[in-house]
């Protein structure tokens, strides 16, 4: 019996060392998770503007023919996927690569009809042992990414269907509702949707002209909203590990007080035993 | 004397927004100073320090691949970065310089040239900026 109880010692040992480190990394997270919320939400004004500006040279000049918001037929498709370095993040990274996979496979017969960028080393090392080669990648990214640190990727991307090699550029990501719950989104970046370019109207003098300037904004467009899909898939990975950590903790609690019992039980269990065993030698004495 | 609000804004945060009385940047077409109740306007920004001009003092920002909108209320500059003489980080500055020349002088195929004139650019204008 003694060596039973000692096991189960053990193992509750083993779940209170599990339990504080999960609970570490919740805190951790969820202190991350404040501070990525506020970088996106800093990042929202410069989007903001940019759409705007957009918005009021396509509303001032009636129809604008950019390149950049001409659907073509679509031969090759690139996808940009935003992932993390680290995992321990419940299903954040298995949501969002599974969504691009089924994707890929269901609107692609060859891999010459799409091209992946990545962001993230859980992503980079899922393509890479599935044989994807990369367009290419960003990873160590910080937990407050600066622009500069993804400008390179997102400007590849960008420059690729500028220059005809794609004919879509799709965003996956996951998107950030609250720390519980995180929604993998495909999304159509380029073209870009002209839709999105209506409202304010303010007339503008513009230099050189309106369509000088639309050459301009147009990437830089694309590029931050690449930007901002970063920032929040960074709130939406603290959220996915806050509660992923959250509940291991609370498994960990329940395994421990369930073994706390099965322990103490084997202890009484001894202790009943062994008077039993005295009782019965005093008794075979008397 | 009359002034207006300018508003620096970059992907990470709102680096500046104060009362001015005039600012001096360099567009696309040339060298523009903007004055209060200007047209309102936007124009592409080059790689060059932006003069601030307030009361009587004068500031320098350097400002990287930005547009400038100017509009009835306020001035706006969106750049990707901006960055003030005491925010910037010289030896960087004049590492990235260097490596850029090295660039220039090696022959290397058109992108890459592009590239490296850019960084150039960016080395440059922050070192004029934090000398001031």
């Amino acid at each position: 019996m003694a060596k039973g109880m000692r096991e189960i010692k053990r193992s509750i040992k083993s779940k209170q060392n599990t339990k504080q480190i999960t609970k570490a990394m919740e805190m951790v997270a969820s202190a991350k998770l404040k501070r990525a919320q506020d970088a996106a939400v800093a990042s929202r004004p410069y989007t903001e503007k940019i759409k705007e500006v957009v918005a009021s040279i396509a509303s001032g000049g009636g129809t604008i023919k950019h390149p950049m918001l001409q659907t073509r037929e679509i031969k090759r498709t690139a996808y940009l996927v935003v992932t993390s370095d680290r995992g321990l993040a419940g299903g954040y990274n298995a949501n969002v690569l599974r969504k691009v996979w089924t994707e890929i496979q269901e609107k692609h017969k060859s891999s010459a009809e799409y091209d992946v960028f990545v962001i993230g080393r859980k992503g980079r090392d899922y393509f890479k042992r599935r044989g994807v080669a990369l367009a290419g990648e960003v990873t160590g990214l910080s937990d407050t990414p600066k622009f500069a640190d993804i400008k390179s990727v997102a400007a590849a991307a960008v420059k690729g269907f500028e220059e005809g090699k794609y004919d879509e550029l799709n965003l996956v990501y996951n998107q950030f509702y609250n720390a519980m719950t995180q929604v993998p989104v495909v999304k159509q970046l380029l073209p870009l949707d002209q839709s999105e370019f209506t409202g304010a109207k303010a007339s503008y003098e513009y230099e050189p002209s309106p369509e000088k300037v639309l050459d301009v904004l147009l990437p830089k467009y694309a590029e931050t909203v690449i930007y901002s899909s970063v920032l929040e898939g960074k709130a939406s990975e603290f959220g996915a590990r806050m509660t992923a950590m959250g509940n291991a903790t609370k498994n960990a609690t329940k395994m421990i007080a369930g073994l706390t019992l099965t322990y103490n039980r084997a202890r009484q269990a001894a202790i009943t035993q062994e008077i039993a065993e005295i009782v019965g030698g005093a008794n075979a004495q008397a | 004397m009359s002034s207006f609000l300018l508003e620096i804004v970059t992907p990470e945060r709102k680096a500046y927004a104060q009362d001015v009385n005039m600012i001096i940047v360099k567009g696309s077409e040339g060298e523009l100073g903007i004055l209060p109740n200007h047209i309102p306007m936007v124009t592409p920004l080059k790689i060059a320090p932006v003069t601030i001009k307030k009361d009587r003092s004068e500031e320098v920002i350097a400002v990287n691949g930005g547009f400038l909108e100017i509009r009835k209320d306020k001035v706006v500059i969106l750049a990707e970065s901006a960055e003030l003489p005491g925010d910037i980080d010289v030896a960087r500055a004049e590492a990235a310089k260097q490596r850029a020349e090295q660039r220039l002088n090696g022959k290397r195929d058109e992108y890459d040239q592009v590239r490296a004139e850019l960084a150039l650019q960016r080395a440059l204008n922050r070192i004029v900026v934090a000398g001031r």
